[in-house]
């Protein structure tokens, strides 16, 4: 099967990603997608009907922390490791696009 | 022609848990910016989440208050995007395997009951909050970062923006119950998210629909919808489409704005979180869970009714916040008179808290003081008029038994007392004594005040009425 | 100071009885690099002034006999995060990072007392198999200057093999300890998933991730395993299992009678180097010779462990590198008009090319349309592999075969073809796809290059591992071999 990946979609996979490629980086990149994503077409040999995807590889099951506050202190330590801060804030430029906000 | 409207609730409910839900940082309004955070919260290389037991805890609460299933084999996933509150770029959520699913509330609008479906719950993590200034910067505050969220999303059942408001009311009124979230649209407790679409009736296509976002109270929820629906309803019969878009409800003009316009769907790339082992919950531990949950309020009411004789009305207002409800079972449990305990929290104490514009919980009242302050009326310790006083000491956290005492309220019921105060008054005023046998009523109520004004109003009037004529009627 | 010549028990002891300070091996130990690092590399960031002190802090109130490790200099490979101590993941994104807290793996050593040496060169994010990846510089091979140490530990392994240090932490996603092991002739150990706290190592693939040491001897390396393994309350993951003593049961009367090794034939195959093959070879033969019994027997999936690796780890990584945005920590790009601008110039600035190749391919992989025949396909792919272990674990003991197909190629001869690089790893993913543990040991020379034989062990059993690596060392010489590096040693 040949592989699924043009210059147009790495340009999509890359602004999924927020990377930026010049045009003969992706002149460059894209040619060597091309050929592992082939590669990873080989899974497609493997019969798997019915075999439960292994997403871990812990051994553990429901673990989960008491409901108990701690403060860390470290909100100054945090703040000084940050490129931009202000007023005890993380300070970024301006937010345009509203359509990042959590659902 | 003739439209039907479908409508979707997608709700976001905080929960009041001490601890994040994936960092042991504390929940917590008000601090300073950045204040309740940890190297978790601001996504550090390195760092992994743990799971709040008490989060899962209340998400089965709360699906079992939403009559949900319970999915007993549980994930989380990431939900991977961009933005400056979303410290990780992903959000630790669950769309496999939500926590509870095939849920429903019953609503009532006009005297129709119907049941309004929810498609699912889950819980997830909250993001920061951005503020946007006129400078050119955006200021990232990520105290809010992982506080335990329960989304919820309902059924396409809702067919009236009328309806979309009594689900929401269905809604808070059961999670609150549960104690588990204030469900406060005002504090951000509870966030909605609404979408819309109309069709011509009969047809088995739903419609494109339209998306509002941060809607800030139940009625611009009702009001955008109903703008919303006619807006559609106004382009459609125009012969123009609706356009896959998220709008935005203008308080001020009452109408939607258009936002940004849909193109496709969103890429969440979502996929299992490996950083967290899965969830087996058992029946035995939603048992456990169900067995300590709050009673929720419409079997109060049912209870209030049959068990304790209130009328409907008292139980609807008693079931009007979980804390009521609460207080007011505590005081009757504590022997006080349901009626009267019903009557002093919707008279004086809800004109209290009106007044000082607080909860219930921040005033110094307990049950036991007030149901205390009941049982001393209803022995005839004080009198109803006394109780006024007694209630100013009682909501200031004084034990009404001691206020009564230290005041000197007590109120006069020994006829030992009582009778030499009645025999001296008899003989004071003849003129009255005359008049009373001579068939005129009016002289018992003067007699009777004068009686009061003797004993600085300490006297029991229904001992001094009965004493009274007894004497009158001996002379 | 030769650390071939001695090892972690001997210098503990040293120091107990003060036949040593902690000070005069801080320094010898510093003495080594200085004379080494010049051509190997292998450091990012010298720790020397806190060593130092705390060498002389720790000389001043005494060793304590109960603290294996206190006072020893030991490597930490520079994606494990250390407080205060500039911790890059060799990478420019990080270049300024300066962790806040400290990796589970660090408290542990550091309640011990041990010593920082300084921090590891690696492939940026640990993604690759050569070191080459590094944003900062090449690390060398210690057997060959102009070969590469391997990857992604190839500062740990190269320290080591050159002597610098006694040994050095490392992290093994898909081959990272082991294959670098075997290319600088030390051992190597991959621990189960989950006996060692992932809590503070930057994170690559969540679900394959483990650290683990690089040593010159398989007993030093068991002591040190059991210093860092055990359940964490920062790591979910981690395993509550007991830690056995894993050192402790090393000595004069471990033997490898009635072990049962299995090979799997697909180690063996065509793509392996012939001269690879006979070392390995002639090591079951020594096993066999030791009362071992050695068959055959197939891991099917194997020739899709490749594929299925790099979706899954790509995938993973993608997700975890995106945290690295410029906002918060790190490097922010300084020409920037907007926010879009601050995310996609400090990513696409910060990052080098491989692990742009593997955020790509892991984004594609997750993306809407792909995830299932992708992401899900390799996930079932990795059930498969792990059932694949399963069957031979019912009647053998451990798994045996090479840790690479080839011993250490040139420095630049791969570089260009991401493909032919990743097929490097065809012998070692499968172990960290099924969450077993691995490790490499030295098994002879192939050219005069080390090769190492891998040794996978069923699931939190590293016991058996350990000892059947420490039989085959107590009755070979191979692990004695030294580099000789620029004619010194
Ligand atoms: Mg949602
Ligand atoms: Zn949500």
């Amino acid at each position: 099967m040949a592989s699924q990946i043009d210059e147009q979609q790495v340009q999509h996979v890359a602004s999924l990603a927020k990377l930026k490629f010049t045009d003969e980086e992706l002149s460059e990149f894209t040619p060597q997608l091309e050929s592992i994503i082939d590669l990873f077409e080989t899974l497609e040999k493997v019969d798997t009907t019915g075999v439960e995807p292994m997403t871990s590889a812990t051994d553990r099951v429901n673990v989960m922390r008491e409901d108990v506050a701690v403060n860390s202190h470290q909100r100054d330590a945090l703040l000084k490791n940050a490129p931009d801060a202000e007023d005890g804030y993380i300070k970024v430029p301006a937010i345009i696009d509203e359509s990042g906000d959590a659902e | 022609m003739n439209f039907e409207t479908t409508i979707g609730l997608e709700v976001h409910v905080e929960m009041k848990t001490n601890s994040k839900i994936f960092s042991p940082s504390p929940v917590q309004f008000g601090s300073e910016p950045n204040a309740n955070t940890n190297v978790i919260d601001w996504g550090y290389p390195g760092v992994l989440p743990s799971t709040n037991k008490g989060v899962v805890e209340n998400g089965i609460r709360a699906a079992l208050a939403l009559h949900a299933e319970i999915e007993p084999h549980q994930h989380f996933d990431r939900k991977n995007y961009f933005y400056p509150d979303n410290p990780k770029a992903y959000q630790i959520s669950q769309s496999v395997s939500p926590l509870g699913h095939d849920g429903w509330v019953e609503i009532d609008v006009d005297g129709e009951k119907k049941k309004i479906g929810i498609a699912e719950m889950h819980i997830e993590e909250d993001a920061g909050k951005n503020t946007h200034s006129p400078n050119g910067y955006s200021y990232v505050d990520l105290n809010r970062q992982g506080t335990p969220l329960i989304e919820i999303v309902s059924k396409p059942d809702i067919s009236s923006p009328d309806e979309a408001y009594a689900y929401l009311e269905a809604l808070r009124e059961r999670i609150q119950f549960t104690g588990i979230s204030d469900v406060k649209m005002e504090e951000g407790s509870m966030r909605v998210d609404v979408n819309i679409s109309i069709r011509p009736v009969g047809s088995d296509k739903y419609g494109t629909k339209t998306e509002l976002k941060n809607l800030n109270s139940f009625n611009y929820v009702r009001k955008g919808l109903l703008f919303e629906e006619q807006r559609q309803q106004r382009v459609l019969m125009s012969g123009g489409e609706i356009g896959q878009e998220t709008r935005r409800y203008d308080e001020t003009t009452g109408q939607t704005i258009l936002m940004r316009v849909k193109e496709g769907s969103d890429d969440y790339r979502y996929f299992p979180e490996p950083d967290l082992p899965s969830l087996e919950i058992s029946e035995d531990w939603v048992k456990e869970i169900g067995d300590t949950m709050p009673q929720m309020p419409n079997n109060r009411r049912d209870r209030y009714v049959n068990e304790l004789g209130l009328t409907e009305y008292d139980a609807m207002v008693l079931t009007q916040t979980k804390e009521m409800s609460d207080f007011f079972e505590a005081t009757v449990a504590d022997g006080a008179d349901a009626k009267l305990a019903s009557n002093y929290l919707q008279g004086d104490v809800n004109a209290y808290l009106n007044d000082e514009q607080v909860d219930l919980a921040a005033t110094k009242l307990t049950p036991a003081n007030l149901s205390g302050m009941i049982k001393l009326i209803d022995d005839g310790t004080i009198s109803s008029k006394m109780a006024k006083k007694v209630f100013k000491g009682i909501v200031a956290g004084e034990n009404p038994a001691e206020y009564v005492k230290a005041h000197g309220l007590v109120q006069l019921s020994d006829p030992a007392q009582l009778q030499p105060i009645i025999d001296e008054i008899l003989a004071n005023n003849e003129q009255s004594v005359t008049d009373f046998k001579n068939g005129k009523d009016r002289a018992v109520g003067f007699l009777v005040g004068q009686i009061m004004k003797q004993t600085k109003g300490q006297a029991n009037p229904q001992v001094v009425n009965q004493l009274l004529m007894k004497s009158l009627q001996a002379l | 100071m030769n650390f071939y010549e001695t090892d972690l028990t001997q210098l503990h002891d040293d120091l107990v009885n003060k036949k040593i300070s902690a000070t005069e091996l801080t320094k010898a130990t510093y003495d080594n690099i200085k004379a080494k690092d010049d051509q190997i590399e292998a450091f990012l960031t010298l720790n020397e002034e806190n060593a130092l002190a705390e060498a002389a802090a720790l000389d001043e109130k005494g060793i304590a006999a109960d603290q294996l490790v206190a006072g020893i200099p030991l490597g930490v490979k520079d994606n494990i995060v250390t407080k205060d101590i500039r911790t890059t993941a060799a990478s420019k994104i990080l270049d300024n990072f300066k962790p806040i807290y400290d990796a589970t793996v660090i408290e542990k050593l550091k309640a011990q007392n041990f010593i920082n040496a300084g921090k590891l060169n690696l492939d940026e994010f640990a993604m690759g198999g050569s070191t080459e990846n590094s944003a900062y510089q090449v690390t060398h091979n210690a057997w060959d200057l102009t070969r590469v140490p391997g990857g992604s530990s190839g500062g740990s392994a190269a320290s080591v093999a050159a002597g610098e240090v006694l040994a050095a932490l490392g992290t093994d996603t898909g081959g990272s300890i082991r294959l670098p092991a075997s290319y600088n002739g030390v051992v190597g150990m991959k621990p189960t998933y989950g006996r060692v706290s992932r809590w503070g190592i930057i994170a690559f693939g969540s679900s394959l991730d483990q650290v683990g040491w690089l040593t010159t001897s398989v007993k030093d390396n068991a002591l040190l395993t059991s210093l860092i393994s055990g359940h964490d309350d920062h790591d979910l993951t981690s395993s509550t299992r007991d830690v056995p003593d894993f050192g402790a049961q090393l000595n004069d009367d471990t033997n490898v009678n009635g072990l049962r090794i299995a090979v799997p034939k697909e180690y063996l195959v065509e793509g392996v180097d012939e001269k690879v093959k006979e070392v390995i070879k002639a090591a079951l033969k020594h096993y066999e010779s030791l009362g071992a019994i050695v068959d055959e027997v197939s891991l099917p999936h194997t020739q899709y462990g490749v594929a299925a690796y790099y979706i899954i780890s790509s995938s993973e990584a993608s997700s975890n590198l995106q945290r690295f945005d410029g906002i918060r920590y790190g490097v922010r790009a300084t020409d920037v008009q907007d926010l879009e601008d601050v995310y996609v110039k400090s990513r696409s600035e910060g990052f080098g090319d491989e692990v742009k190749r593997r955020i790509m391919l892991g984004t594609f992989s997750l993306s809407a349309g792909f995830y299932d025949a992708y992401f899900n396909k390799a996930s079932q792919i990795r059930a498969l592999i792990r059932q694949d272990f399963e069957n031979v674990f019912k009647d053998h003991d451990v798994v045996m075969g090479p840790a690479g197909p080839t011993v250490a190629y040139k420095i630049g001869s791969n570089i260009a073809d991401p493909k032919t690089m990743y097929m490097n790893d065809v012998l070692t993913v499968p172990v960290n796809m099924a969450g077993l543990p691995g490790m490499s040991i030295p098994a002879g020379l192939a050219d005069g290059m080390p090769v190492g034989l891998q040794i996978i062990g069923k699931p939190f059993d590293e016991e058996t591992m350990y000892k059947a690596a420490y039989t085959f060392e107590q009755s070979t010489d191979f692990h004695k071999a030294q580099p000789n590096i620029g004619g010194q040693n």
